[in-house]
């Protein structure tokens, strides 16, 4: 892992690791949803609406896995100091974003056909929202800390920490359908058993992940614009003090 | 399930919410990668 700790050897790997990730991540996901969209048949139940499923899915899938790769990172940067932690917990936060919000939009327009509402405030629901909350605050964070480094204060663990903390609602958010009574369904994918039937996995598990390739290879390339900055930055103060 | 409610503008919506954002996604951090790369070399003056 600390082969990868020098910038220089990161960006070599980073550099045709990026288009490798993004262009199967994209076809796969484009076409998995084309195929859920467009090709599977109606529920018995949910009738088309249950096509939503092939985007809310993997998004909320994305936008949990998103934070698990912050507060990985973060630990790593905690424990190792590994100088890229950092860069790579930043990096997933705009993508966990992204997928945490779309997740809950696409949950939103199929729960008023379904549920006859937009919202609800259950375990579930609500535990998401916290999470696009907890994203926002880290996102305002990381930028300060940035800007504190810069100005000469020195890296922040704050970030870090928060990282940490925030994971606690990983599991609330997993669990919530179990714990409390919630008009969201209980989970149907579990190790190893699945209560979905394969019309309906195949595509889902595809889709699931393309989307995680792409989200892989955003990461990647924010990655590399927050190195480019830091990279920039340096040198431009090296210049100015010469 | 609402009978008589047209679901398709349901799925079609979620299905723009979903590509358009996962596409911006990549489009914007695709834009911010090269030109913070660019700035990089320029600084660097290569």
């Amino acid at each position: 892992m600390h082969g990868f700790a020098n910038p220089a050897r990161f960006l070599r790997l980073a550099r045709w690791l990026t288009p490798l990730l993004l262009v199967p991540g994209l076809i796969l996901a484009l076409g998995a949803l084309a195929w859920g969209f467009f090709v599977v048949p109606p529920d018995r139940l949910m009738g088309d609406t249950v096509r939503i499923l092939f985007i809310h899915v993997p998004s909320a899938w994305l936008g949990m896995a998103g934070w698990s790769t912050i507060a990985i990172s973060s630990i790593v940067e905690l424990v190792w100091r590994h100088p890229l932690s950092g860069i790579a917990a930043r990096a997933a936060a705009v993508p966990g974003a992204v997928f945490t919000a779309i997740c809950l939009a696409t949950g939103s327009i199929w729960a008023r056909p379904t549920w006859g509402t937009w919202w609800v405030w259950d375990g579930r629901l609500t535990s998401f929202l916290v999470l696009l909350f907890l994203y926002f605050g880290y996102i305002a964070l990381a930028g300060a800390a940035q800007r504190d480094a810069a100005a000469g204060g020195g890296a922040s663990r704050v970030t870090a920490i928060f990282g940490l903390v925030g994971a606690i609602n990983i599991p609330i958010i997993n669990r919530s359908v179990v714990w409390w009574n919630s008009l969201h369904q209980p989970p149907s994918i579990t190790m190893g058993k699945s209560a979905i039937d394969g019309t309906f996995l195949w595509p889902l598990l595809i889709g699931a992940v393309g989307f995680s390739l792409v989200f892989g290879g955003v990461v990647l390339m924010r990655m590399r614009t927050l190195l480019a900055d830091i990279q920039a930055e340096a040198r431009l103060r090296r210049k100015a003090m010469a | 399930m609402h009978e008589g409610l047209n679901q398709w503008q349901y799925v079609y919506a979620a299905l723009a919410i979903g590509v358009v954002g996962t596409l911006l996604l990549v489009g914007w951090s695709l834009a911010a990668m090269l030109r913070a790369e660019k700035r990089r070399d320029k600084v660097k003056g290569r």
